[in-house]
């Protein structure tokens, strides 16, 4: 176990390396102009080398890259090109946003998703069953793009117009501000980041529930006179939860994609937001520290996962 | 009152292939105190029978009685079969290896059985049990094997977990499906043993499923021997060894492993069980029959009393009498042979 952490942990820290080096080289194919935008429209020739020095732009690649890394391991990730802010100020305002707004989801998205598998799976052909399948395959197929649209047309703008403002047009409300407003700030978005994982959670853990109901050892459950409830949620989802979590680890890294997105449509200032500002702007500090900041943070995750795993199957854990 | 008593029990499901008519009325009872053996081929229908008198087949369709201690179990309300279940009948089932839950400590597992009907018990009661019933049933160490997982016990010794469980309440009845065949015969014998204590002790009732015909020899009362989901022959013991007229029932004896001479084979009964899939009409052991006469192949002999015995019963035409069905079977084995000659006589 203590060995497959070490081995989990080091080749997480390669790919952070790869990572990072990917984002600089691509950067480097990029013509930049950050200093040109800098300086301005009237900006001399002496202008722009003079920024282009200040901001070290003017140094071989391979010396800015090993200057980087040489502060990233002391936990300075530069300053921003426009505002010389802290990179490290930068995320972590942002962090709080997308971490509302991706930890929100995906509870939701497995509370949701496990509940309607288990009603699924324990009245297969059932009304609720086929239901609860129509709902799946409806969000399954819907990009979550357009989910965050349609919602934010019908429930904000059609609502609003109605005379019923019942939600923000986007935007954020800090938790310190209250529970209250932090969640009708969030709801929007965490629909249309969870209903599409919905779909997919209420298929897989109707899967593997039908799966592990026919097992012999649920029979032996029964046998004992203990209680349907306890026979489904003690024994049986006990079972069916090892393939949902080695999916939900599957999806970490895709969440990733879908914060952008749904950052974007309800203008979240998160993570994502702040990225794809960063990249319209070449603001290269910014785009490195974020990338680095959530590969990392999908790189724990898989991590945590894994123990998750363990913990859940005394087989992984023994062996 | 009988403990148990099954009357005309049907169980059929409905498969893509057809209607599976797995039991086709199957009766039978038992008391206190007694076991009743219950042999036949593989797909005869024995796990499906025992199993649907407790509630435990799903998605079959059901009729017929089971009247436990007076309760049909087959109408029974779902609280009230949860009550009975594991308290006053206790499981164990054909396959060790798949029946214990692999997520939980087998620990944890004996003791949700006990709490689940004595509240009164604390955990640490029901723990100290559940270590008592292991060391019963010959598991070594039994205090620190109640924090392993079932992965960490070989098949024989699951197999033992599984009976220390199903007698951890000190049932009425004890239905074990093959409770013995995983595990070698010194310890199938120490099983056993184990079986037949609770028995004397606490006139536990059993039904045992088993393909050993060895095992129904020594502790079974009376024998049940099923065929495609029928009861071929039900007699006490004594007549099913001795006296036995299914014909199906000598052909279970005849294929029992010869020992002696150097010898120990195993000659199954001639041609495959039929399946229990649009059954025809007649004896379902006509084609493989060897005594099979026109009759056989038209109408299913109901299960009648035989030998004049009102405690012995077997479904078949051929007649009770000893010599008329000696005769019979002297006729046909001359037939037999006669054909095989002009068969010889026609390839030389
Ligand atoms: N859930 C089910 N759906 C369809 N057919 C089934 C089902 N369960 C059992 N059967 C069929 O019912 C018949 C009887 O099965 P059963 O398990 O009772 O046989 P058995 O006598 O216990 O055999 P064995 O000695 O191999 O355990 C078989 O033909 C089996 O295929
Ligand atoms: S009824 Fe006929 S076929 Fe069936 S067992 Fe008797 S003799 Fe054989
Ligand atoms: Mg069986």
């Amino acid at each position: 176990m203590v060995r497959f952490l070490i081995v989990r942990t080091l080749t997480g820290l390669v790919v952070l390396w790869l990572i990072s080096m990917s984002v600089f080289a691509l950067f480097y194919v990029v013509p930049s102009n950050v200093a040109r935008t800098l300086g301005g429209r009237q900006a001399t020739p002496e202008t722009i080398a003079a920024i282009n020095e200040r901001l070290g732009l003017d140094e071989p690649l391979w010396k800015q890259y090993a200057s980087f890394v040489g502060d990233a391991l002391q936990g300075d990730l530069g300053y921003d090109y426009y505002h010389q802010v802290p990179v490290t100020t930068i995320i972590a305002q942002a962090v709080p946003v997308t971490l509302s707004l991706a930890v929100g989801a995906a509870v939701i998205w497995l509370v949701l998703g496990i509940t309607n598998g288990v009603i699924s799976a324990t009245h297969p052909r059932s009304l609720a069953d086929r239901s609860l399948t129509a709902f799946a395959l409806f969000f399954y197929s819907m990009p979550s793009f357009l989910l965050g649209l349609v919602l934010l047309y019908f429930l904000y703008f059609k609502l609003t117009q109605a005379g019923y403002a019942w939600f923000p047009p986007g935007g954020y409300a800090p938790l310190s501000e209250g529970v209250g407003p932090w969640v009708n700030h969030l709801l929007l978005p965490w629909a249309t980041l969870a209903l599409v994982s919905a779909a997919a959670y209420t298929r897989l853990t109707r899967g593997s529930m039908l799966d592990v109901l026919s097992e012999d050892y649920i029979r032996t459950a029964r046998s004992k006179g203990i209680s349907e409830r306890r026979v489904t949620y003690r024994h049986a989802l006990r079972s069916a939860l090892t393939p949902i979590v080695t999916q939900f680890g599957i999806d970490l890294g895709q969440l990733v994609g879908g914060v952008l997105v749904t950052e974007t449509v309800f203008s979240l200032p998160g993570l994502g937001q702040t990225a794809i500002i960063a990249i319209t702007q070449q603001d290269l500090p910014v785009i490195i520290g974020i990338v680095l900041f959530a590969s990392t943070a999908v790189v724990v995750a898989n991590i945590l996962v894994d123990l998750a795993y363990a913990v859940l199957d005394p087989r992984v854990r023994i062996s | 009152m009988r403990l148990l008593e099954v009357q005309d029990l049907r169980v059929s499901f409905s498969t893509d292939d057809g209607i599976v008519e797995a039991v086709r009325g199957v009766s039978f009872d038992l008391d206190r105190s007694h076991t009743l053996g219950i042999v036949g081929e593989s797909g005869s229908g024995k796990s499906v029978c025992t199993q649907t008198i407790v509630g435990l087949t799903r998605g079959a369709t059901v009729t017929g009685n089971a009247f436990f201690d007076g309760v049909d179990l087959l109408t029974a309300q779902p609280d009230e079969l949860r009550g009975i279940r594991g308290k006053r009948i206790g499981m164990i089932f054909q396959d060790p290896l798949s029946s214990l839950h692999p997520l939980y400590r087998i620990g944890w597992q004996i003791r949700e059985m006990i709490q689940a009907h004595d509240s009164s018990m604390t955990r640490q009661q029901a723990r100290t049990r559940a270590a008592e019933l292991l060391g019963l049933v010959g598991i070594p160490h039994p205090e620190e094997r109640l924090d392993d997982y079932p992965h960490q016990f070989s098949g024989g010794m699951r197999q033992r977990v599984m009976i220390a469980m199903a007698m951890a309440l000190n049932p009425d009845l004890l239905v074990a499906d093959e409770p013995t065949t995983a595990l070698d015969v010194t310890v199938q014998a120490q099983v056993l043993a184990v079986m037949t204590r609770l028995q004397r002790e606490f006139g536990t009732a059993i039904v045992l499923i088993t393909h050993d015909l060895g095992v129904v020899a020594e502790v079974a009362d009376d024998v049940v021997v099923m065929h495609a989901g029928v009861v071929m022959e039900h007699a006490p013991r004594r007549e099913t060894f001795y006296h036995h007229h299914n014909p199906y029932t000598e052909g279970l004896f005849d294929s029992l492993p010869a020992v002696g001479a150097g010898r120990r084979r195993l000659t199954p009964i001639a041609g495959t069980p039929p399946s229990v899939i649009d059954l025809p009409p007649g004896c379902s052991f006509a084609p493989r029959c060897p005594y099979a006469f026109d009759r056989c192949w038209v109408s299913e002999p109901p299960l009648a009393r035989v030998f004049g015995d009102v405690h012995h019963w077997s479904a078949c035409w051929l007649p009770a009498d000893l010599v008329a069905r000696t005769a019979i079977r002297d006729r046909l084995r001359a037939e037999t042979a006669a054909a095989g000659e002009t068969a010889e006589g026609a390839a030389s």
